[in-house]
């Protein structure tokens, strides 16, 4: 198999790692986009894990992959690796089907022995052929060569072990023409206080570079291009980091301490423990007993005066809706953050989907509008949460973020905003000269939003509650026609968010008769889709929809110039159904995909096709 | 700072709202003790906040000429704790029912008494559900009739001072709502305290389960079925304060001083401060029936806050690695620069 190497150049390249849930492969991915957004590339990355902490080893069901997509013109982590590293045969089992024809699969030849082949269910002792496997495939002793490099280490076996992503990924490094001194540099941060691990580490990082180049391996290395960016700070940054990042500017930005409210729930948990490390910067973060008590401690928090958050997933956004009325009825600024999941019940907890929009627009008792948002990448989810607390405070309303888990563990390079790039936002207070004749329910007349007096100010004490209160006198009413004019005038005050938000813009092919429309996390895919369509001939139009209610104000014109709507989502159409709902005889064209998967480009330019083809 | 201060009058607590309980509700006794409380504990309106759950107890706070917050069924413990920790220069009552409290909201109700954040918590136990017209409560007896339990429950019911300590709580008292001295002081007590303080209130709902106190309660006998603790006292009682309680192995015993051999000595003293809960348990387990129910202040010990505890780690944090802005922060951490 030994042929002379070559060096092939790239605008992007797809990568997956795999192996088992304890084989360290999110580490090994993180490291290598961490690296490859050093050298200028683009980055995008899709951690897929499994649902259990730790499956049997060498099972099915433990197969945990990172894929990350690098080079020029990247929007999302790619449909499909060009180079597969697999530590095991489950692993090659499970991620054959997300490798390109043709690609390079690496694998763990130490690990495929017949009792390894066995616990992945091959029945034959060619895994290889019974997968049908169509790529090269690199034998490599990741094993045998990671105990040869530590041999005179002193690590105990397990120890030992837990190295061999690091030996992947130094092939990975030299296989891509990555700097080691980078990935050595971020295996420091990593084993900071695990010197002897640290060591370790770097020996076998260097034994995996060296291996690649000793061996010339059968395939290329590759050159991957780099483009010119924006100048300044960058850092790799995934959606919920982003999210909780977002939300401490808007603390900043409006002078109101931020208080998080949350409860433990796959895939929202990194926000709360993000924030909860942020006591460096004054948040304060609250594990509270329950998802009810979350979004409570929050509204406590957001009377007091806070920018108070919540965050969760579709089961936790179930259980706080009840709390969320109360917010509406209340009229107090709060940030409810539902990162979805594949639902319902417990459902797919790990996996993507955009499953929870009705719950977001309509899940509440009553007539109950809230702001609904939703950032369009890991990077957008920051302006996405600071536009929400925005909104939240502005406008006095609850706002719902719909992130969800594939732009919530997906991270990109993003670069560090400048002071002064996103707006001061302004908190609603009593003004001084109301000050005397103010009552709770007092409000803008113009934007109908009702002014915030902070416990604690003399002259401002007041009560509210969740009991429908009188439009004039802001005390408790029961009054029939009263109740029918403020549930209009909490309506109104969400339908004025219109005039406060950008524009729906038009991308790709804007003369195109056909319109490609999503929203939300999905993002990525659609627009590259979109240009995938329109380099191939076909005249598209995109527009993506991050504000969801209200829908920005020129949708119904935007929508009235193409003949044919086309609407995909990772659900049975939700969106679509709402557009309908707003916008009498429009009718939209569906691509919809519910597997807990993201998008492949391919699946949308296909559905597209059909569709227009169709017309 | 001293939260000493006689400037407020009870009538600054109260609002001009008219007043919507039933004639004759224990509610009202209560609402004019506790703005003679706020009063006499002198937080000013404008630094209080009053935060209630759903129920009828939990109008309160809209009689209240402070800041209040009428939430939603069984939620006040969370919406208090987040605004306490939010704003911990307010002092923040919360107002409960037994079922507000201990049924819908019984899960914040142990885990705001675990945390021991400052909130002063007052829950009305009438041993019904009153707003829904009549309903046995998880404080009603075993065997209780009411609509939803026609022939009598099948259940035993919570006993909130043992909830309280099963919680690890470290402040608990009781007071009856005819009792408007012990009322007040245990109010007052509770503000003082540090801490979640829990103060149980026996209260009369003269429509759905009127005199379900009476047997404590009642003018007749109220002297021998109750007993005022009062920390550092001897724990006497009776019309004539000549009845005392005493060790009797590891239990507790009434006795008459001076027969069968017992003196003013053999008396217990109330140790309200000491950390261990054995002795507070079983006082305040006492029913009326065997021993006199106890009122008054029957646990107050000084233990971590936990708002207070946030503000320390967030001060010590930021001590050592304080950033002054989310950029610096960011900054300080891996990042790489593009010129």
């Amino acid at each position: 198999m030994i042929e002379k190497a070559n060096v092939k150049y790239l605008d992007r390249v797809v990568i997956r790692f795999s192996g088992d849930s304890g084989d360290g492969m999110q580490l090994a991915g993180n490291i290598f986009t961490n690296v490859s957004a050093g050298v200028g590339n683009q980055v995008s990355t899709f951690p897929d894990y499994p649902a259990e902490i730790r499956a049997p080893q060498g099972s099915l069901s433990g197969v945990s992959g990172f894929q990350v997509h690098i080079g020029v013109g990247v929007h999302t982590p790619g449909d499909k690796a060009d180079v597969l590293v697999a530590m095991n045969p489950a692993a090659l089992k499970q991620n054959v089907k997300h490798l390109n024809a043709g690609g390079v699969a690496i694998v763990d030849i130490d690990s495929f022995k017949p009792a390894d082949l066995q616990k992945a269910l091959f029945t034959t002792d060619d895994p290889f052929k019974e997968l049908g496997l169509n790529a090269q495939v690199l034998e490599v002793p990741v094993t045998s060569m990671t105990k040869a490099a530590l041999a005179d280490s002193g690590l105990d076996n397990k120890s030992v072990m837990k190295c061999r992503n690091i030996f992947a990924l130094g092939l990975v490094c030299w296989l891509f023409d990555r700097p080691l001194e980078a990935a050595l540099h971020h295996l420091k941060n990593k084993f900071a206080r695990k010197p002897a691990i640290y060591e370790a580490n770097s020996k076998v990082l260097q034994a995996g570079y060296d291996y690649g180049a000793n061996i010339h391996a059968s395939v290329s290395t590759y050159r991957i291009e780099s483009e010119n960016i924006r100048p300044g700070y960058y850092t790799d940054i995934n959606g919920n980091t982003a999210t909780a990042w977002g939300l401490i500017l808007a603390s900043e930005k409006s002078g109101r301490p931020l208080f998080l409210g949350s409860y433990p729930i796959t895939p929202a948990t990194d926000i709360l423990h993000e924030l909860a490390k942020r006591k460096d910067l004054g948040v304060k973060a609250v594990q509270m007993e329950d998802e009810i008590a979350g979004v409570c401690s929050a509204i406590g928090a957001s009377f007091a005066g806070n920018l108070a958050v919540t965050s969760t997933s579709g089961p936790g956004l179930a259980l706080k809706s009840e709390g969320i009325g109360l917010a509406v009825m209340a009229e107090l600024p709060l940030v409810v953050i539902d990162v979805q999941r594949g639902g319902p019940s417990t459902g797919l907890p790990t996996k993507t989907e955009q499953t929870d929009l009705m719950q977001a627009v309509y899940g509440r008792n009553g007539e109950s509008p809230v702001v609904v948002v939703a950032p369009a990448s890991p990077t957008d989810c920051f302006t996405m949460a600071f536009e929400a607390s925005r909104i939240a405070i502005e406008h006095m309303t609850p706002v719902i973020l719909l992130s969800d888990a594939f732009i919530g563990n997906g991270s990109s390079a993003w670069r560090v905003p400048d002071a002064d790039e996103y707006p001061v936002i302004k908190p609603h207070y009593v003004p001084e000269e109301l000050k005397a004749a103010w009552k709770p329910y007092m409000r803008d007349p113009e934007t109908l939003v009702r002014y915030w007096a902070i416990p604690g100010t003399e002259g401002l004490m007041h009560r509210l509650g969740g009991l429908e209160k009188d439009y004039d006198t802001s005390v408790i009413s029961t009054d029939p026609v009263n109740h029918e004019h403020m549930v209009q005038v909490r309506r109104d005050k969400v339908a004025n968010v219109a005039y406060d938000i950008p524009e729906l813009e038009v991308l790709c092919d804007k003369d195109a008769d056909t319109l490609l429309i999503g929203w939300g996390g999905t993002y990525g895919h659609l627009y590259t889709a979109a240009e995938e369509l329109c380099a191939a001939g076909r005249k598209v139009a995109f527009a993506h929809f991050r504000y969801i209610n209200p829908l920005p104000r020129n949708t119904g014109e935007v929508l009235s110039r193409y003949k044919t709507v086309i609407c995909a989502e990772l659900n049975t159409g939700q969106f679509a159904d709402y557009l309908q709902g707003h916008f009498g005889g429009l009718e939209v064209h569906r691509i919809n995909k519910v597997q807990g998967q993201p998008f492949l480009v391919k699946e949308v330019v296909d559905g597209v096709i059909n569709i227009m083809d169709k017309q | 700072m001293t939260m000493e201060c006689t400037k407020y009058a009870p009538s600054d607590y109260k609002n001009e709202q008219s007043v919507r309980w039933c004639p004759g509700c224990g509610d009202h006794a209560i609402l004019n003790v506790l703005h003679k409380a706020m009063a006499e504990v002198g937080v000013p309106p404008h630094m209080t906040a009053v935060i209630s759950g759903i129920g009828c107890s939990s109008r309160l706070p809209y009689y209240m000429n402070t800041y209040g917050f009428h939430t939603i069924h069984g939620r006040a413990a969370a919406v208090a704790t987040g605004f306490k920790v939010a704003n911990p220069a307010m002092t923040v009552w919360q107002v409960s029912g037994d079922g507000d409290g201990l049924a819908i909201g019984g899960n914040h109700f142990i885990h705001a008494v675990r945390r021991n954040i400052d909130i002063n918590l007052l829950l009305f136990n009438n041993k019904i559900y009153g707003l829904t017209k009549g309903q046995y409560s998880p404080t009603s007896d075993r065997g209780f009739v009411s609509k939803s339990s026609p022939y009598g429950t099948t259940e035993d019911p919570f006993i909130p001072a043992e909830l309280v300590f099963g919680a690890r709580g470290n402040f608990f008292a009781r007071s009856i709502d005819v009792d408007l001295p012990t009322a007040q002081e245990v109010l007052v007590a509770a503000a003082r305290h540090k801490g979640t303080s829990v103060v149980e209130m026996l209260q009369n709902c003269v429509i759905f389960n009127n005199g379900i106190h009476n047997y404590i309660t009642d003018r007749e006998f109220r002297a021998e079925r109750t007993i005022h603790l009062r920390h550092g006292e001897k724990m006497l009682f009776g019309k004539d304060m000549n009845r005392g309680l005493v060790r009797d192995g590891f239990l507790l015993k009434a006795v008459e001083i001076g027969k069968d051999g017992y003196t003013i000595d053999d008396v217990l003293v109330h140790d309200a401060h000491t950390p261990s809960n054995f002795l507070h348990q079983q006082l305040a387990m006492m029913d009326g029936y065997s021993l006199p129910l106890a009122v008054g202040v029957i646990r107050d010990v000084e233990s971590p806050v936990y708002n207070e505890e946030v503000d320390l780690q967030i001060e010590q944090v930021r001590a050592k690695k304080g950033f002054d802005s989310l950029r610096s922060m960011i900054l300080a951490g891996e990042h790489w620069e593009v010129k």
